[in-house]
């Protein structure tokens, strides 16, 4: 919304300052989001005088000039043909900044003579595009002064931002009222005559809807002028056109502009030699169209509001009149419309036709429902004075739709929800300037909103009056009360798990990324989401059409974008939501993790104490399980097992799992097809732990039972198994481990072999058992017993179902 | 035998000694010398044949010789142990300036919203404020309706929302316009009184130089009986101090619209601007950091909170304006681009975890 200082003060009765209204305005919830003020982008240009013109000696095409400029008489080259001697225009001196050409003036050297300054044209003041020669400006103007207020241009130009709640701010009065209630001036009054009517309108007004959707257009009054003169309007009216960014068209529809801008009133004027029997209100039917006064042809359907003469759509209510009947030059009657138009149906309306409008804008807001009848009186009023004719009497069809109703008001709400305590008088006053009557005494009023604000109809709504014009930096700013002396932890286990992973995978040298969460529908199918279900309606773009069903196609893309940035070796990952359904739990939370290239715990890339192992399972999941282990879960509580999704290389992935249902995560190196789909290069190797996070039990954060360390040192026996290739540790380990329960602690691989001396087929394992006495110390006989039966349980099956002793001698290493 | 014979034997002995090159040579001097069949030892043997008046004198000048080469032998065999740990150490010498793996925590980042999310909860937590959650693609019901923003509502055109496909406009699910939706979850689960802040992404349809289609807002949400626009004020200028880490902030409230809050108010921070710097607390420049309110009554009946016994307030910060206005980010599109020159340069050490007690950055 933009208007002028002059156009603010025609409503508005102030001595302050354009800062302080600026100020004001933006305080009070009319943010400025800029204020332009001609004259002081002009100011160092001045009205100046040509005294001499000459030929300059050295070129056809430039003269030069001897320029009064109030202070002295300063030599200018000039180019421009219209430049003579007694001429009046606008002077640029040397150290002024020149718009149009984006350039500060310094003295110049034009073909041997020397030039101050320079003579402006309309264009190097961005004024126009003009450029043909130099502003010619009257000959009363004065040498010296401001060039801006010379041209017209010293009217400042306020454009405010206003918030959907607020119609009443977009016209220049509901501006002025509200700063008059924030005491920066007084409202001027300024009562609208009715225009008396030379003779009855001879056009009917009809409002053609049922019982339903009789508030699509519930009042339109609607008058003839005959015999105007329409032309272009005056030079102010175009003046304030112009400063706020419309383009004057001729009087009647200027008319139209300037009401809605001045008083939040939209009205349309048509030519009335066009209409053909009554006008009519009504809905539209299907089939229909007409010609907007865009230049476009809209289909209208049985929900919108249409204007409609005995045969054809004149016009959308509410949004944008037809070309047919609009009004031009040639109009010499004009039929006058100001309506009112369902704010609902008027949106509807604008969003599916696509038109934005200035009226639209308005009605969809809600304007001021009893304005029908002062908008068409006021139109009138302007239509004689600019263009002359004759008015009938006013039609109007309908009722206005009633405004909020009076509510009950307990002043002490204000202290209440803002803690300011004010004098009623204050109160009072402040409501009283915006209209809003107090009815009875007391704490407890009827309050009666004014008919152009429809944003008040409860008790908070006068507070939040009261607030924004009293200004926040009154209110004192109160300490909460303490809950506790010392704060509580708030965080749920949820959120601690998803804190502690985070840093514990930057910790084991990975780097958080944060990444979409919409991704290509192809990369969405490939780690098994991509339903349509979860395709977005209006994706930004193809690649963010679907919502992710896994962290690692985008840790992947982004992997890869980085390797083709030229880092080849590192690791990333992210902790996120990944999407299986619209529903709230199928939103889990989610941690996921890639290295790429050479990257391990011990680091990325070539080194000379040795480069990084390629980017491999090992050390994907040796991440998966450090995130587990943090919240609780280590080795020895998860088994490993082979059911990886088919997105990871099937020989080279597993899962983690806490019994066979229970899913903790899922690691591997990528399959070669996927990482083809997604264009990028291996090694790549990534891990996810979705329960991880979003596990509900709450893990132990102290040890619930004291430790076991033993004083009795610990007997460790190695073994060695040669089993069938295929064969997982796991397995052994699981078997080993199960031998003794009691005193086995620990046992750990510390050999994988196959080669020389292994038969075809075959691989060897060797483990370590470490054996703890609890209560005294083992004899020789009671090691071997439970070497037996780690034997016994590694070659039985199913554990290790074609294990053997590969060597039967176990060596203490203790 | 004349003492001339002994000073003889141990002006050898010692020559011996003093021209071992090596600890093995040593041993066979000492042998030679001291050992049974040593020359010394043999002399010692001799003992037993002499009469005692001779022996005296004679095992007081032989024991003189062995005390003598003894004492060379230690000394000699120091020296040598000496020397040959100086050459094994010569030759382990080491180029101590090649640069070590600087280990998994120096490799390792924390993303910037991640730490600032860290932050921001601590500052909220010792103000006893509970982290809530709720899912990013929400129910139309808790995402505008249930915030009185009712269809048609000229405010749910200003959301550049993101629809599903297949859900119907108006009542389907949508992704998350704001933080706000879990003020309504946070109300319809518990009773007040509550005091929430609720981090987390948003999306929104929008897309260029300032503006990407995903960004982090948190929520705050204090309801009880008695809390007004003066405890928003102070909790928020606390916040900003806090965050900031200045003494004091300069702030200005201006009163705006939302329609889940009534009063509603935008709050602008001040700042002064040195060269690509902005520095928060210093200046006279306003930059806008967020939206509050009271609670519209219409929210609070939404979720069957009396507006007559419970009021409190709401705000709404986008966390990557907070991020990008303290630790200087130029570029909001890069926080999502997985750049790891980005990630790397702005992202924090895994164990500079923000603590009240020991400073948040």
């Amino acid at each position: 919304m933009k208007f002028t200082l002059s156009w603010l003060k025609e409503h508005l009765d102030t001595e302050a300052s354009v800062e302080e209204i600026a100020d004001t305005l933006t305080l009070i919830g009319l943010e400025i989001e800029e204020v332009l003020d001609p004259a002081k982008a002009l100011g160092e240009f001045r009205v100046a005088e040509v005294v001499t013109a000459e030929k300059h000696p050295d070129a056809d095409k430039l003269q030069v000039l001897q320029v009064n400029t109030g202070k002295e008489t300063l030599q200018v080259v000039c180019g421009a043909p219209n430049a003579r001697a007694g001429m009046k225009g606008v002077f640029a001196p040397v150290g002024a900044y020149v718009p149009g050409i984006d350039l500060t003036l310094t003295k110049a050297n034009i073909r041997g003579v020397e030039s101050n300054g320079m003579m402006a044209s309309e264009r190097e003041l961005e004024l126009s595009d003009e450029h043909t020669g130099i502003i010619e400006l009257p000959a009363k103007s004065r040498v010296g002064s401001s060039a801006a207020k010379a041209l017209g241009l010293d009217d400042v130009v306020f454009d405010v931002a206003i918030t959907p709640n607020r119609p009443d701010c977009l016209g220049v009065r509901g501006v002025a009222r509200d700063l008059a209630a924030a005491g920066l001036g007084k409202l001027k009054k300024d009562p609208v005559k009715p225009v008396k009517g030379a003779f009855d309108n001879p056009i009917p007004v009809r409002l053609d809807f049922d019982k339903e959707t009789k508030d699509a257009c519930p009042v339109f009054a609607g008058r003839l002028v005959r015999g105007i003169r329409n032309g272009p309007s005056p030079a102010w009216l175009q003046a304030r056109l112009k400063a706020i960014g419309l383009r004057p068209i001729n009087a009647l529809v200027d008319i139209t502009n300037y009401i809605s801008y001045d008083r939040a009133r939209p009205l349309h004027v048509y030519d009335a030699d066009k209409l053909t029997g009554a006008v009519h209100a009504r809905l539209g039917r299907t089939g229909e169209s007409f010609e907007a006064l865009d230049g476009k042809t809209y289909k209208v359907d049985a929900e919108m509001c249409v204007i409609a003469d005995d045969q054809v759509v004149l016009g959308l209510g509410g949004v944008m009149g037809g070309e047919e009947t609009g009004c031009t030059e040639e109009t010499v009657n004009v039929f006058i419309e100001s309506a009112y138009f369902d704010p609902k149906r008027t949106a509807r309306t604008g969003r599916t036709l696509n038109i934005v409008s200035d009226a639209r804008f308005r009605f969809e807001r809600g304007i001021d429902p009893q304005s029908a009848e002062p908008g068409i009186e006021l139109a009138t009023a302007m239509v004689l004075d600019l263009c002359g004719g004759e008015a009938s009497d006013v039609t109007v069809a309908g009722r206005a739709p009633k405004s909020n109703p009076p509510f009950r008001f307990d002043l002490r709400l204000i202290g209440r929800l803002s803690g300011l305590s004010l004098l009623h008088r204050d109160i009072l006053r402040k409501l009283k300037a915006l209209g809003i009557a107090l009815e009875g005494d007391g704490h407890v009023r009827k309050a009666a909103p004014p008919s152009w604000r429809p944003d008040l109809s409860i008790p908070a709504d006068l507070v939040e009056e009261i607030v924004r014009l009293t200004g926040v930096d009154r209110i004192p700013a109160t300490p909460l009360s303490h809950l506790s002396g010392v704060a509580k932890p708030v965080l749920t286990p949820a959120q601690k798990r998803a804190r502690t992973v985070r840093r514990l995978l930057a910790a084991r040298g990975l780097v958080e990324a944060v990444t979409w969460s919409f991704i290509p529908e192809s990369e969405a199918a490939l780690f098994g989401g991509g339903d349509a279900a979860l395709a977005l309606d209006n994706p930004i773009s193809t690649e963010m059409s679907h919502m992710r069903p896994s962290l690692l196609p985008g840790l992947i893309s982004a992997a890869k974008r980085n390797r083709d940035r030229g880092f080849a070796d590192g690791g990333l990952f992210e902790l996120g939501n990944a999407y299986r359904g619209l529903e709230a739990q199928d939103q889990s939370a989610a941690a996921s993790g890639v290295r790429f290239g050479q990257s391990s715990l011990a680091g990325a890339g070539r080194h000379w104490s040795g480069a990084a192992p390629e980017a491999g399972w090992a050390a994907v999941k040796a991440d998966a399980m450090a995130a587990l282990e943090a919240l609780g879960l280590g080795q020895g509580k998860v088994q490993i097992t082979r059911e990886a999704p088919d997105w990871f290389h099937p020989g080279r992935s597993g899962a983690i799992k806490l019994g066979p249902k229970t899913t903790l995560g899922v690691f591997g190196e990528l399959h070669p097809d996927t990482l083809a789909k997604l264009d990028a290069d291996g090694p790549m190797a990534a891990s996810r732990s979705i329960s991880a996070i979003c596990r509900p039990r709450k893990p132990k954060a102290r040890p619930s039972r004291p430790s076991d360390a033993s004083d009795l040192q610990a007997v460790r026996r190695d073994f060695a198994f040669l089993v069938d290739a295929d064969t997982d540790a796991g397995a052994l380990i699981r078997a080993a481990s199960g031998a003794d329960r009691v005193l086995i602690s620990d046992v750990s691989v510390f050999d994988e072999f196959t080669g020389q001396g292994v038969p075809e087929g075959k691989k060897s394992l060797a483990i370590e058992v470490t054996l703890q006495p609890r209560d005294k110390t083992l004899t020789d006989e009671e090691i071997d017993a439970v070497a037996e039966k780690v034997v016994a349980g590694a070659t039985r099956p199913p554990a290790a179902r074609c294990a053997r002793p590969f060597s039967g001698s176990h060596s203490p290493t203790n | 035998m004349a003492a001339s014979e002994l000073d003889t034997l141990k002006a050898e002995l010692l020559e011996e000694v003093a021209s071992a090159s090596d600890l093995a040579r040593l041993e066979e001097v000492r042998v030679g010398a001291l050992g049974k069949k040593g020359r010394v030892s043999a002399l010692m043997q001799r003992l037993g044949a002499m009469p005692p008046e001779e022996r005296r004198d004679f095992g007081q000048a032989v024991n003189a010789v062995k005390v003598a080469v003894s004492d060379a032998l230690d000394a000699k065999r120091e020296t040598l142990a000496r020397e040959a740990t100086a050459a094994r150490l010569a030759a382990e010498r080491a180029d101590v300036t090649l640069p070590v793996r600087e280990g998994p925590l120096a490799e390792g980042r924390v993303h910037p919203v991640s730490q600032v999310t860290d932050e921001i909860t601590e500052i909220f937590a010792d103000m006893g404020f509970s982290i809530a959650e709720g899912p990013d693609i929400e129910t139309d019901f808790n995402n505008f309706t249930a915030l009185n923003i009712p269809p048609e509502h000229p405010a749910r055109q200003d959301h550049d929302t993101f629809y599903f496909a297949e859900a119907q406009t108006g009542r389907g699910p949508v992704l998350r316009t704001h933080t706000s939706p879990v003020q309504i979850r946070t109300m319809l689960a518990n009773k007040p009184p509550l005091r929430i802040i609720a981090p987390g992404r948003v999306y929104r349809c929008d897309s260029d130089q300032t503006h990407t289609p995903m960004f982090h807002q948190v929520e705050g949400l204090v309801i009880d009986e008695e809390t007004h626009l003066g405890h928003l004020k102070w909790v928020l200028e606390e916040f900003c101090k806090a965050f900031f880490e200045v003494p004091e902030v300069k702030m200005r409230f201006r009163a705006s619209h939302f329609p889940f809050t009534e009063p509603s108010m935008e709050v602008d921070i001040g700042y002064a601007k040195a060269g690509d710097e902005i520095r928060i607390g210093e200046g006279d420049q306003w930059l806008e950091i967020l939206g509050c309110g009271m609670v519209h009554p219409n929210v609070l009946k939404a979720v069957d909170l009396d507006p007559k016994k419970y009021q409190g307030f709401a705000f709404g910060v986008g966390i990557d304006r907070l991020t990008m206005l303290k630790y200087g980010m130029p570029d909001l599109r890069a926080f999502f681009s997985g750049d790891l020159r980005w990630l790397k340069h702005y992202g924090f050490p895994p164990l500079s975890v923000p603590t009240l007690a020991g400073g948040l950055s």
